[in-house]
C-alpha cells in the first residue's frame, strides 16, 4: 500500500513539475496545484498506513490497532492552506490574464522588467493602471 | 508567563480581527493598526529585557507534552527578532499613514500588514518544524495580498513571479517536513536536535533536513536560488517593499540559523557548502546591483548580497561568527527597511525612482540626504555605524578560522556596496534635477513617514554607538544557539519545570 501511494505521489509530482516548467501561465498554476497534492499524498504516506482502527481514545476503551493520526492532521492542515493559496493564485492569474492579456511566463518577466513609471509615489496603489501613466522615453528594455 | 509567550502572535492577530470588525470605519482601523503595532513593539521589548536576564520562555501548546504537542520557545535570538519585527511593523504602519489614494486600498494595507506580522512572529517563536511551515504559509498569504495591493500591469506580473516561486519553496518545505517525520518519527526541533547531535542519524533524515535547508535558502534568497527576489520586490508599494526587504528574507535566514545550529553545532559538510554559497551570494548580489539603474532594484540586489554575510557567519560556526550573524541580522533589518523607506520618499519628491530622472535633493531636502547617508554608509560598513561592527566581527571570525578568502570576499563586497550607495547618492541627491529645481515637490502630508524614517536612522546610530551591549547580547544569543537547553528540556523533562 505504501509503495503504491509512494509511486502515485511520485507520478503526480512528475506531472506537476512538468506543468510548472511550461511557458503557459495556466499550466504553471495547475502544476503548483498538482505538485501540492502529490506532496500531500507523500506526507500522508510518510506516516505509514499501519493500523485499521479509528484512533479515538475514549474513557472506557483504547482501540487495539489504531492508525497514526498525526500525518492525517498534518495533511488536513496542508490541504486547507494549499487550497486557499491555489484559489488566490487562480484569482491573480485571472486578473493578469483578463485585464492585461499576459498569458506566458516570458511576458511576465518582460513586464516586470519594464522601467518604473514616473509618478508621485513609486508603486502607490492609486487604483489606476500603470499604463495610464507616462512611461519614460526608451523605458522598455 | 504563558500569556507573554504567545503574545507575539496574539497581538497582531487580535489587531487584524479588530480591524476586520471595524472595516467600514477607516480612521478606526488605522488607529487600531497603530495601537497594535505599538503593542507588538512593547511585547518585543519586554521579551528582549527578559531574554537579557537569561530567561528562556518555553511552553507546550494545549497542554500536549513534547514531542506530541507544539513547543514554543523564546530565547535571546527569538526575542530580538520579535522586537525588531515590532520596530519595522511600527515604521511600516506609520509610513502607510498617507491621506491621498484609494481609501479601501489604504485600509486593507493595514490589515494585511498585521496578518503578515503574525506569520513572521509565529515563525520566530515556534519550536516545531510543521508549525514553522504553517507560520510560513500565514506570512506568505499576507505577503501575496500586500505585493498585489493596488493592482496594475507591472505589479500583477511581479506578483505572479513572486507567487509561483514562493509557493514552490513552501511545497519543498512541506515535503521535507513529511520526510523528516518519516525518517525520525518526530517534528519537534528539540528532539531532532538531540537525534542529530547524538550522531547515527538515518541517511534519509539528513537528506530531508538538507531539503528543508534548500527551501529556506529559496526563502532567504541565497545563491543560486535568489532570482525571484529582484524580479518582484520593486513592483510593490514603497512601505510594502520596505517591510518585505526588512523581514521576509530574514525569516528564511532565521530558520537556517535555528536549524543548522540546532543540528550541527560544529563545522561540517553542511557548513562547507553554506560557506561557498554565502560567498557566491555576497558577490553575485552586489554585482547584480551594479547593473541596475532604478533605486529599488539596486536595493533589492543588495538584500541578496547582505544575506550572504549572515550565512557567512552561520557557516563559520564559531561562537564569534554566529554572534556576528545575529548582530548582522538585527542591524540589517533596520538599515535595509529604512533605505527602502527613504528612497520611497526621495522618489516621491523627485517624481521618479529611475536614477536618470531623479536629482536635486541635496539642495532641496538636505535632511533627507542626511537620513539617506546614515543607513547607506551603515550598509557599506563605515565606522562608527552599525554595519561596520557587523562586518568587522564577521571578517575577524573568518580570519581567525583561516578562511582569508571569505574575509576577502566580504571586504570586496563592502567596497562594491559603497559604490552602489555612491551611485544612488550622486544620481538622486547630488546632481541637479533634470527638469529643474521646481520639479521637486514640497514636503507635505508625509509627516508620519518622516518620523518613521528618522526613528530607524536613530536606531542605526544607536546600534553603532552602543555596539558593545548589542554585541554582548548577540554573543549570549550565540551561546544559547550552541547549547539550546530550552529546546532539549521540553523533550528530556516532559511535563515541564
Amino acid at each position: 500500500m505504501e509503495l503504491l501511494a509512494a509511486l502515485t505521489a511520485g507520478g503526480l509530482a512528475g506531472i506537476g513539475m512538468w506543468l510548472l516548467l511550461d511557458r503557459n501561465l495556466i499550466r504553471v498554476v495547475l502544476g503548483i496545484a498538482i505538485l501540492g497534492n502529490a506532496i500531500n499524498l507523500a506526507v500522508l504516506t510518510a506516516g505509514r498506513f499501519a493500523g485499521t482502527d479509528v484512533p479515538f481514545v475514549t474513557a472506557t476503551s483504547v482501540p487495539p490497532d489504531p492508525v497514526n493520526p498525526l500525518p492525517q492532521a498534518l495533511v488536513l492542515t496542508a490541504i486547507v492552506i494549499g487550497f486557499g493559496l491555489f484559489v488566490f493564485a487562480l484569482a491573480v492569474l485571472k486578473s493578469v490574464r483578463e485585464s492585461h492579456g499576459i498569458t506566458t511566463t516570458d511576458r511576465v518577466t518582460e513586464v516586470t522588467e519594464e522601467a518604473a513609471p514616473d509618478q508621485e509615489e513609486p508603486g502607490f496603489p492609486s487604483g489606476q493602471d500603470d499604463e495610464d501613466r507616462v512611461h519614460a522615453p526608451g523605458g522598455r528594455r | 508567563m504563558n500569556a507573554l509567550i504567545v503574545a507575539p502572535v496574539v497581538v497582531p492577530l487580535t489587531t487584524l480581527l479588530l480591524g476586520v470588525a471595524f472595516r467600514p470605519h477607516h480612521a478606526i482601523v488605522k488607529a487600531i493598526s497603530v495601537v497594535g503595532a505599538i503593542a507588538l513593539l512593547l511585547v518585543g521589548l519586554r521579551l528582549v529585557l527578559l531574554a537579557g536576564d537569561d530567561v528562556v520562555l518555553a511552553a507546550q501548546m494545549g497542554g500536549w507534552q513534547a514531542p506530541y504537542g507544539i513547543t514554543l520557545v523564546i530565547d535571546r535570538l527569538s526575542a530580538a527578532m520579535v522586537a525588531i519585527t515590532g520596530v519595522i511593523g511600527m515604521a511600516t504602519v506609520l509610513y502607510g499613514m498617507v491621506r491621498e489614494g484609494d481609501p479601501d486600498v489604504l485600509r486593507n494595507f493595514h490589515l494585511f500588514v498585521h496578518g503578515l506580522l503574525a506569520g513572521v512572529c509565529g515563525a520566530f517563536i515556534t519550536g516545531d518544524v510543521f508549525n514553522l511551515y504553517v507560520w510560513f504559509e500565514v506570512l506568505l498569504i499576507g505577503s501575496f495580498a500586500l505585493i498585489a495591493l493596488g493592482g496594475g500591469r507591472r505589479r500583477l506580473a511581479g506578483t505572479m513571479t513572486y507567487l509561483v516561486l514562493n509557493l514552490f519553496a513552501t511545497l519543498v518545505f512541506l515535503m521535507s517536513a513529511g520526510l523528516i517525520y518519516s525518517a525520525t518519527g518526530t517534528l519537534n526541533m528539540g528532539e531532532l536536535g538531540l537525534i542529530f547531535r547524538a550522531g547515527e542519524v538515518p541517511p534519509a533524515a539528513t537528506l530531508a533536513v538538507v531539503m528543508m535547508l534548500l527551501a529556506f535558502a529559496i526563502k532567504a534568497a541565497l545563491f543560486p536560488v535568489f532570482g525571484w527576489l529582484p524580479a518582484s520586490y520593486h513592483v510593490a508599494w514603497t512601505p510594502v517593499s520596505a517591510l518585505f526587504a526588512g523581514l521576509l528574507t530574514k525569516v528564511g535566514v532565521y530558520a537556517l540559523i535555528r536549524l543548522v545550529t540546532l543540528m550541527w553545532p560544529d563545522y561540517g559538510d553542511v557548513h562547507e557548502v553554506l560557506l561557498w554559497v554565502a560567498c557566491a551570494t555576497m558577490l553575485v548580489g552586489v554585482l547584480g546591483a551594479a547593473a541596475q539603474n532604478e533605486v529599488r532594484r539596486i536595493l533589492s540586489f543588495h538584500i541578496v548580497s547582505q544575506v550572504g554575510y549572515m550565512i557567512l557567519g552561520l557557516a563559520l560556526a564559531t561562537p564569534l561568527a554566529i554572534a556576528g550573524a545575529v548582530f548582522y541580522l538585527i542591524h540589517h533589518i533596520v538599515v535595509k527597511a529604512n533605505l527602502f523607506f527613504i528612497c520611497g520618499l526621495a522618489a516621491r519628491l523627485t517624481g521618479s525612482e529611475r536614477l536618470a530622472a531623479m536629482g536635486g535633493l541635496y539642495a532641496k531636502a538636505p535632511w533627507l540626504a542626511i537620513l539617506f547617508a546614515i543607513p547607506a554608509l551603515s550598509l557599506a560598513g563605515i565606522p562608527p555605524l552599525s554595519g561596520f561592527w557587523a562586518k568587522f566581527v564577521l571578517v575577524k571570525a573568518s580570519l581567525a578560522d583561516g578562511f582569508w578568502w571569505a574575509a576577502g570576499v566580504a571586504l570586496v563586497t563592502g567596497i562594491f556596496t559603497l559604490l552602489s550607495m555612491t551611485k544612488i547618492w550622486n544620481e538622486s541627491f547630488l546632481k541637479a534635477h533634470p527638469q529643474g529645481e521646481q520639479a521637486i515637490k514640497p514636503l507635505e502630508d508625509i509627516r508620519w513617514a518622516w518620523w518613521a524614517v528618522s526613528a530607524l536612522a536613530l536606531l542605526t546610530v544607536l546600534i553603532g554607538l552602543g555596539a558593545g551591549p548589542v554585541m554582548n547580547y548577540a554573543i549570549a544569543a550565540a551561546g544559547q544557539l550552541a547549547e539550546p537547553a530550552a529546546y532539549f528540556e521540553a523533550i528530556t523533562h516532559p511535563g515541564g519545570r
